[in-house]
C-alpha cells in the first residue's frame, strides 16, 4: 500500500480530506504509483500529467523521503520506505503564480 | 414569480448571484472552486438546471464541471481535449511556426436543443463538442482544417477561440471568433468553415484587410434576427447585415472604439451595448469614468450610460465574456470588471447598481432567466 499526499486542490477534486492510499501491482515506481492513483481517482487524470504526453505538469513536483523525483523517468523506483508505507509519496504544487 | 441567476467566473472561483424578477435584492453563493480561474460558466437553454463550467489552473490544467441542480452541487466531467490528427502549427508571436498545444477552455456554449450537447472554444484555438454531457470531447476539425490555421497568431491573451454563436433559426449555422484570426461561419453543422472578415480593417497586421489575422474580441446577435451580427474588434465596433459576409463600422461617436464586450438588448434588436476601453495597453475606461454606451439605432449613435457607475478614478477593465442580458421586461443588463464588481441594470442600462463589489477579477458573466 502506497501512501500519497495530494495538494489541497487535488484533494478537493478527488473528494478526499487526507492522504490517499493506492495499491501497485509489481514494483512501485514513479509511473506505476501515478497510474494507480489515476485509476483509483479518474478525476485526477490530466491534472498531474498531461493526458497525451504523460509528462508531469510543469508546476507540480514529486517528492519522497526528502528526495526530488520530479525529473525522474516513470520507471524510477521509489524508496523502500515509501513502498513499505512508512513514508508518503508527495505531490506538491510548486511555489508559483498569484 | 420569475427570477434571474447570474453566473460569474472570476480569477479565483465562481459565484452565483440570484434574485427575483425585481432584481433588487440578491443572494450571493460562492466561491465555488475557490482558487481556480473560472473562464466561463453557462447554463443550458433547454434545462436551466444544467450548467457547465470551465475551471482552469496554472498548476493543474483544465477541469470541466457540470451541475444538474442549478449550481447547488457539481460533478467533475471530462477534461481530455485532444486535437484531431496531427495538430500542425500556427504562427507564434514572432511569426515562426509553433505547434498547436491545448491550454484551456475559454468558452462553453450549450446547445439550444440538447442539454448533453455543448461546444467548447479552447486555446490554442479550436472548437470541441461533447454529446454526452461533458464526459468526452471531440474536436470539430473542419475549423482548423479550413486551411488558414498556419497563419493564425495569438493575441495578447493567447490564441483563443472565445466566441460561439448558435443560430436559433438554422441548426447547421454557427459563428465563432478567434483572437487573432477573426470570425468564421459554418453552414453545414461544423463540417466546413469560411472566414467572414470582409470589411474588417486592422492596421496591426501586414495586410490590414487580410482574410484572416484580425483580433476580433466579441460577436453578438439577437435571437430573432441572427443574420445581423455586431462585433467589438480590437479597435472598431462593426456590424454585418448579411451573416458576416460583409462588415461596416458603426463606432460613430464612441469615445474610443476599443473594448471587449458587446451585447444586444433582449427585446430590441437594434439596441446594443459596449464598454469603451482605452488602448494601447492601458485597458481601462477613458478619463477614469466607467461608462456603458448604448445605441438604439444599431450603431453609430451612442449614448453614455453613467447613472450608478463610478465617474471618477475608475481604472478597471471589462473582459470579453463579461456582459450578459436577461429576458425579463425591462431587459436586465449585467457586466463584471477586473476590479471584482458586478453591476446590474434592471432597466436596460438607464440605472446601474453594484450587485457585488469585491470579488476577484471577473472573467465572465452569464445570466439565466428563470421561470
Amino acid at each position: 500500500m502506497i501512501r500519497v499526499e495530494l495538494p489541497q486542490h487535488l484533494r478537493t477534486l478527488a473528494r478526499v480530506s487526507d492522504e490517499v492510499q493506492v495499491e501497485v501491482d509489481g514494483p512501485a515506481t514513479l509511473g506505476s504509483v501515478l497510474d494507480a492513483l489515476e485509476v483509483r481517482y479518474p478525476v485526477l487524470c490530466g491534472t498531474i500529467r498531461d493526458h497525451t504526453t504523460r509528462k508531469r505538469r510543469p508546476f507540480l513536483r514529486f517528492f519522497a523521503c526528502e528526495e526530488d523525483f520530479s525529473h525522474e523517468p516513470p520507471e524510477a523506483p521509489l524508496p523502500e520506505a515509501v513502498t513499505a508505507g512508512r513514508e508518503p509519496f508527495l505531490i506538491v504544487g510548486a511555489l508559483a503564480g498569484g | 414569480m420569475s427570477g434571474v441567476r447570474v453566473l460569474v467566473g472570476t480569477k479565483k472561483g465562481a459565484f452565483i448571484l440570484t434574485s427575483d424578477g425585481k432584481r433588487e435584492k440578491w443572494d450571493v453563493s460562492g466561491p465555488h472552486f475557490g482558487g481556480w480561474e473560472m473562464y466561463h460558466i453557462k447554463g443550458s437553454p433547454v434545462d436551466p438546471n444544467r450548467i457547465y463550467a470551465s475551471q482552469s489552473s496554472g498548476w493543474f490544467g483544465q477541469v470541466v464541471e457540470r451541475s444538474n441542480d442549478g449550481g447547488k452541487s457539481w460533478e467533475t466531467v471530462g477534461n481530455r481535449f485532444e486535437y484531431a490528427g496531427v495538430p500542425g502549427t500556427h504562427q507564434w508571436y514572432d511569426g515562426t511556426p509553433h505547434p498547436w498545444e491545448f491550454k484551456r477552455v475559454w468558452h462553453v456554449e450549450p446547445s439550444l436543443t440538447d442539454p448533453d450537447v455543448v461546444y467548447a472554444g479552447v486555446e490554442d484555438a479550436a472548437l470541441f463538442r461533447t454529446t454526452d454531457g461533458g464526459q468526452t470531447w471531440a474536436e470539430m476539425p473542419g475549423l482548423r482544417g479550413h486551411g488558414s490555421g498556419p497563419h493564425w497568431a495569438p493575441g495578447a491573451g493567447g490564441l483563443c477561440l472565445h466566441t460561439i454563436l448558435l443560430d436559433p433559426t438554422n441548426a447547421t449555422r454557427m459563428y465563432i471568433a478567434i483572437s487573432a484570426a477573426g470570425a468564421f461561419r459554418t453552414d453545414d453543422g461544423g463540417e466546413t468553415w469560411k472566414p467572414i472578415n470582409k470589411g474588417l480593417v486592422s492596421k496591426y497586421i501586414p495586410d490590414p484587410t487580410a482574410e484572416v489575422g484580425h483580433c476580433v474580441h466579441r460577436i453578438a446577435m439577437h435571437r430573432a434576427r441572427p443574420s445581423v451580427l455586431f462585433m467589438q474588434k480590437h479597435w472598431d465596433v462593426m456590424r454585418s447585415d448579411d451573416s458576416g459576409d460583409s462588415w461596416h463600422e458603426i463606432s460613430g461617436n464612441l469615445p474610443t472604439d476599443f473594448g471587449f464586450v458587446i451585447d444586444v438588448h433582449t427585446h430590441e434588436p437594434e439596441t446594443i451595448y459596449v464598454v469603451p476601453i482605452k488602448s494601447d495597453s492601458e485597458h481601462y475606461p477613458p478619463d477614469g469614468k466607467l461608462r456603458v454606451y448604448r445605441s438604439r439605432t444599431g450603431g453609430n449613435e451612442w449614448e453614455a450610460l453613467t447613472r450608478g457607475l463610478p465617474q471618477q478614478d475608475c481604472y478597471v477593465n471589462v473582459l470579453r465574456d463579461s456582459m450578459a442580458v436577461d429576458s425579463l421586461d425591462p431587459c436586465g443588463v449585467y457586466f463584471g470588471t477586473s476590479g471584482g464588481q458586478v453591476y446590474g441594470s434592471a432597466n436596460a442600462g438607464d440605472n446601474w447598481t453594484p450587485i457585488v463589489r469585491d470579488l476577484p477579477a471577473v472573467m465572465s458573466v452569464e445570466v439565466q432567466t428563470l421561470p
